[in-house]
């Protein structure tokens, strides 16, 4: 576990240093999954131990968002003046975005005769 | 002799271990309660945590950046969390590259409308300049979106907030929308909650079913890259 936790710390720290050095738009940590994707490609195997450290950091991902969120108390008093234009704006981009990329995805799918679970 | 409860207080607010603790309590609490609830999308774990310390930091008087040092490890494992979605894509590789070509399309227009309806809806509204730079990148999961938010000279904390609202709205609103529409295959539903939501509509997807999972924590990948070109050139393009 102690191994896997490292080698997703150094996969992330790669990343950063990888953007900051070639000074790319894309944050550090999506470069780290990039590259550790790579090494699991090129390796042909996934160590057992990486698995279970992923998906047991990934099983409580929504955990993570708790501290940022509690950030809302920062920004309280901007919220409440434009709290009708950012509830609408939130709400409905989102309703549009789910069903927009979900029809893209299903009629492309279709059309290229891609897709699906099963193989 | 016993200390004064006075004592204790000031003692533990210096040290991160207090919010560290009541952090993770509010989560094991708030997921208990979802899982009562049948994983009711209403019940959000993260909704019910926010709104729970945000309570109790509100009644003790706390404020946020005493709360934050505690809290920031927690918030820390956001970055290895988004390096460690490359495991679940490298396992289920062959279902993704069955749907690389819906994928790529599904992207494209799902990263527009995301960036272009959450501001265009707020202009019309009334919103802010600097709210509207804030919003842009809501779609995109906390790192990077608040990377994005600077950049354009939003406000990158305001940014947080607002992609973590995007998210439980996200996650409330996805199973009702795909029923609606009639999709039912889960890597387009996965695809679509991770693309909208974030991390938080991939927890949720992870949930429910494994392929969905993968499909939002790809989604959530590669609007993270879409976006992160995206925005700051809708923004250079508005001025």
């Amino acid at each position: 576990m102690i191994g896997a936790l490292t080698l997703l710390l150094l996969c992330q720290l790669a990343g950063e240093l990888l953007a900051r050095l070639c000074g790319l738009p894309v944050p550090g940590p999506v470069l780290g999954l990039v590259m550790l994707f790579v090494i699991c490609v090129a390796r042909g195997s996934m160590p057992e131990p990486l698995r279970e450290t992923s998906q047991t950091i990934l099983r409580h991902l929504s955990l993570l968002f708790v501290p940022a969120g509690v950030g809302v108390m920062v920004h309280a008093a901007r919220i409440e003046s434009e709290w009708v234009a950012i509830l609408v704006a939130l709400l409905v981009s989102a309703v549009l975005t789910i069903a927009v990329t979900a029809l893209v995805f299903r009629w492309v799918a279709r059309w290229s005769g891609t897709g699906g679970e099963a193989p | 002799m016993m200390p004064r409860f006075g004592d204790v207080w000031v003692y533990l607010s210096a040290t991160p271990l207090l919010w560290l603790t009541a952090t993770l309590a509010a989560y094991v609490a708030a997921f208990w309660l979802y899982q009562r609830a049948g994983q009711n999308p209403l019940v959000n774990p993260v909704a019910v945590s926010v709104a729970a310390l945000v309570a109790v930091l509100i009644v003790s008087g706390t404020d946020y950046p005493t709360y934050f040092n505690g809290a920031q490890f927690v918030h820390f494992l956001l970055g290895p969390a988004t390096v460690a979605i490359a495991v679940p894509l490298h396992l289920n590789f062959a279902v993704v590259r069955r749907n690389l070509v819906p994928m790529v399309a599904a992207l494209l227009a799902g990263s527009v409308t995301a960036a272009v309806s959450v501001v265009g809806i707020a202009y019309a509204l009334g919103a802010s300049r600097e709210t509207l730079l804030s919003l842009a990148p809501k779609s995109v999961t906390a790192p990077i979106a608040m990377g994005i938010a600077e950049q354009i000279g939003g406000v990158p904390s305001l940014t947080a907030v607002l992609v973590i609202l995007t998210g439980i709205t996200g996650a409330m609103i996805a199973k009702p929308v795909l029923n609606f529409l009639g999709i039912r295959d889960w890597p387009a539903r996965g695809f679509a909650v991770g693309l909208t939501a974030h991390g938080i509509g991939t927890a949720r997807a992870f949930q429910v079913n494994e392929v969905a999972g993968t499909f939002a924590g790809i989604a959530m990948g590669l609007n993270g890259l879409a976006t992160a070109f995206l925005v700051p050139l809708l923004a250079a393009l508005l001025g």
